[in-house]
């Protein structure tokens, strides 16, 4: 009874793409801009980077999908979105979309699908991302994909959508065979940031939302930001320190503090921690948790379990101090280090300060 | 107040293995329990009761096992157990799924009253996809209130309702009309444990069970494998990484080695490293 997919589901294996005739007119891959706060969310740029590779691989065009309450606004960020290759943006500006609501937004999107019929949608799995995605998938009744980490286009020229299943212990590969669009969302630093190129520009297609406030049911009475905004900085700092249990106490977590601090990183913990309410749990990496794609990962008392690994594995350098060798962080690590984390750390802490303080004094 | 709770029951994934040679999962002997975050849906549903009268009714779709998990439910105070099964359900996607659990919804509404909030927890710890909330929402046309992390106001007689909700980069103060759809946040409560009283109630109750057509079901092919507009095609496990990671002596050597063996060892791999660092530290 599974929304997690089943596997060795013979039945399902056995299904044949047999599109229906309204859907062929469905073409072009689909990104939709998370615009907020003035910013488009990175995730956004990230799928536009994944799109482009699609819609090559297909043979169609690339497009944006942006919403908001402020046209020129809009029309500012475009400019960002075709410098990462998309061809087309399409607008939507509408005071009633000034803040992200479910109610408009779905309504909005759900027009633009059926006006202008997208073979593949993609979606950050944000919490914007989300909320919208199962909104308008239920509404349009089609597939969707949640957290993929892996996008490809089949001999049947269908979306093979890959994610992680039954708590990343094993990977699964979902088609969308014959509903459109394919729509499917990813989390953040799954994909890799794409080179901007900057001065390219595209067109633009501007949709008129048709929306009244009076009839939007649900109101944003306030808006409150969080407080430490270095805690939304840890998906996308470059380097990341973070501990586990093998830390063995919510005072040694100052050690990865400290390190990190030097380096000018972020740091995170493995999942117990929170549960230990040692941190936050906006620290937590893992699958669960914040996925990250750091130049470099050190990872202290982190046994490298598969929920933290399918969050860490992006990383271009991942350093793991742990005191069992047989440890399965040093399956997947670059460098392994086999000791003692409250000992090493502090010297790696004191090193690193040594080294990137002479360059401090001599300005 | 009615308040239906969406929960489900799943393997405790802590303790999943994967065969290592067929790939597939050893389920046996692996115990079940309710998804962990739906038990804060649960309890938030038990708290607007406690504070505004009413009753709470949980509601599972699953293998005639799930029942498990209502009693539990039972246990930690729900009023009544709906357990809805069916082979026809078998192999059901996100999209099946929303559709069965809101036709029992609407079943539910129309034997004991039509409910004011409707909860599910923030997503599944197997299926993962916090898919299905936002798909009863739609289906039922409810408000739809994702990632609540507390509930302010209530209005029973005005008809509406006033939430936290987390956002990107900060917390929304929304205020809809009921009926609405709040999917709960993890930790944004502390799950009380039943009284004696209710867990044996909840081990003794007459639990409520319902096939497709005794909920209320015809469009068949709406539901299990027939409604799901996925299709899993292939199930495998991650590759291992190709070349093993690099060991750093430790053995009979102090720390402050160790440390530059890594350091120099770190430079050498990404040698634009050293410099991007020095820049970030001169900027202090
Ligand atoms: C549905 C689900 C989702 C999950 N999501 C996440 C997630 O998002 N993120 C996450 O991290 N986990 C997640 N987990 C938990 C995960 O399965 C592991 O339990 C967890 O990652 C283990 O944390 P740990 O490595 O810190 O602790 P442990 O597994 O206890 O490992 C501690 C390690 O420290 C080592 N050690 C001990 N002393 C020292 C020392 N002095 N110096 C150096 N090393 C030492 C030990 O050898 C051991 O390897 C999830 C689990 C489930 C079931
Ligand atoms: N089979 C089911 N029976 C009852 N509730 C479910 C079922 N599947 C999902 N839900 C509810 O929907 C939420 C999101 O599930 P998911 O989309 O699988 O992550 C869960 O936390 C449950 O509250």
């Amino acid at each position: 009874m599974a929304t997690a997919p089943t596997p060795a589901a013979p039945s399902r294996a056995g299904m044949k793409k047999e599109l229906p005739e309204r859907f062929k007119s469905y073409k072009h891959v689909w990104v939709f801009i998370e615009y907020e706060h003035g910013e488009i969310h990175p995730v956004s740029l990230e799928l536009l980077g994944e799109g482009r590779k699609l819609a090559n691989k297909l043979g169609v065009e690339l497009a944006g999908v942006l919403l908001g309450g402020n046209r020129a606004a809009l029309q500012e960020a475009a400019l960002q979105v075709w410098e990462h290759d998309a061809d087309l943006v399409y607008i939507c500006a509408d005071p009633v979309l000034e803040h992200y609501r479910n109610e408009p937004y779905t309504k909005v999107m759900t027009d633009l699908v059926n006006t202008y019929q997208p073979e593949i949608f993609l979606l950050g799995a944000t919490v914007l991302g989300r909320d919208l995605a199962g909104a308008v998938a239920t509404t349009l009744l089609t597939g969707l994909t949640a957290d993929c980490t892996e996008l490809a286009i089949d001999d049947e020229g269908s979306l093979a959508a890959t994610r992680p299943t039954f708590g990343g212990s094993l990977l699964c590969t979902i088609h969308t065979l014959n509903f459109r669009p394919q729509m499917a969302t990813i989390r953040p630093r799954v994909m890799a940031m794409p080179p901007s190129a900057p001065g390219k520009r595209g067109r633009i297609i501007e949709h008129a939302a048709g929306l009244h406030e009076i009839d939007i049911i649900t109101k944003v009475l306030r808006f409150l930001p969080d407080r430490d905004s270095n805690k939304a900085q840890l998906a996308y700092a470059d380097i990341v320190v973070a501990g586990g249990m093998g830390l063995r106490s919510p005072e040694n977590l100052q050690l990865v503090r400290a390190l990190a601090s030097v380096l000018g990183g972020e740091w995170g913990g493995s999942r117990p921690l929170v549960q230990k309410g040692w941190m936050d749990a906006d620290r937590q990496i893992g699958q669960t948790g914040k996925t990250i794609r750091p130049k470099v990962y050190i990872a202290a008392g982190i046994s490298g379990a598969i929920q933290h690994r399918v969050g860490v594995e992006g990383a271009d350098t991942i350093i793991a101090i742990n005191t069992d060798r047989n440890a399965p962080i040093f399956d997947f690590a670059h460098f392994a280090v086999v000791g003692n984390a409250i000992e090493i750390l502090p010297a790696l802490t004191d090193a690193f300060r040594k080294r990137l303080s002479v360059n401090r004094l001599a300005g | 107040m009615h308040i239906v709770v969406c929960i489900k029951q799943v393997p405790d994934s802590a303790q999943i293995r994967v065969h290592p040679v067929t790939n597939t999962i050893m389920r046996q002997g692996v115990p079940t329990i309710i998804n962990p975050y739906d038990l804060f849906a649960l309890e938030e549903a038990l708290r607007l009761r406690d504070r505004l009268g009413g009753t709470v009714t949980v509601l599972t779709m699953g293998p005639p096992m799930a029942e498990d998990s209502l009693r539990k439910a039972l246990g930690i105070g729900a009023d009544r157990g709906v357990l809805l099964t069916d082979r026809f359900f078998a192999g059901s996607d996100t999209l099946a799924t929303s559709y069965a659990l809101s036709q029992a919804i609407l079943k539910i509404g129309e034997t004991w009253g039509v409910p004011e909030v409707v909860f599910t927890g923030k997503q599944t710890i197997d299926g993962d996809t916090a898919q299905v909330g936002p798909g009863i929402a739609r289906r039922l046309g409810l408000q739809q209130l994702t990632y609540v992390s507390g509930i302010s106001e209530v209005d029973l007689a005005g008809k509406s309702i006033t939430v936290s909700r987390r956002a990107e980069g900060g917390v929304q103060e929304l205020k809809t009309a009921l009926p609405a759809l709040i999917t709960m946040l993890e930790g944004s409560n502390e799950v009380r444990r039943g009284s004696i009283v209710d867990v044996l109630r909840g081990a003794r109750a007459e639990l409520v069970t319902w096939n497709a057509q005794a909920a209320g079901i015809t469009e068949m092919g709406n539901c299990g494998l027939r409604g799901s507009p996925t299709v899993v095609k292939r199930v495998f496990a991650p590759k291992a990484r190709a070349t093993k990671a690099v060991p750093i002596e430790t053995r009979e050597r102090d720390a402050e080695t160790i440390a530059e063996d890594i350091i120099a060892q770190l430079y050498a791999t990404q040698p634009a490293l050293e410099a991007e660092l020095l820049r970030t530290a001169a900027g202090y």
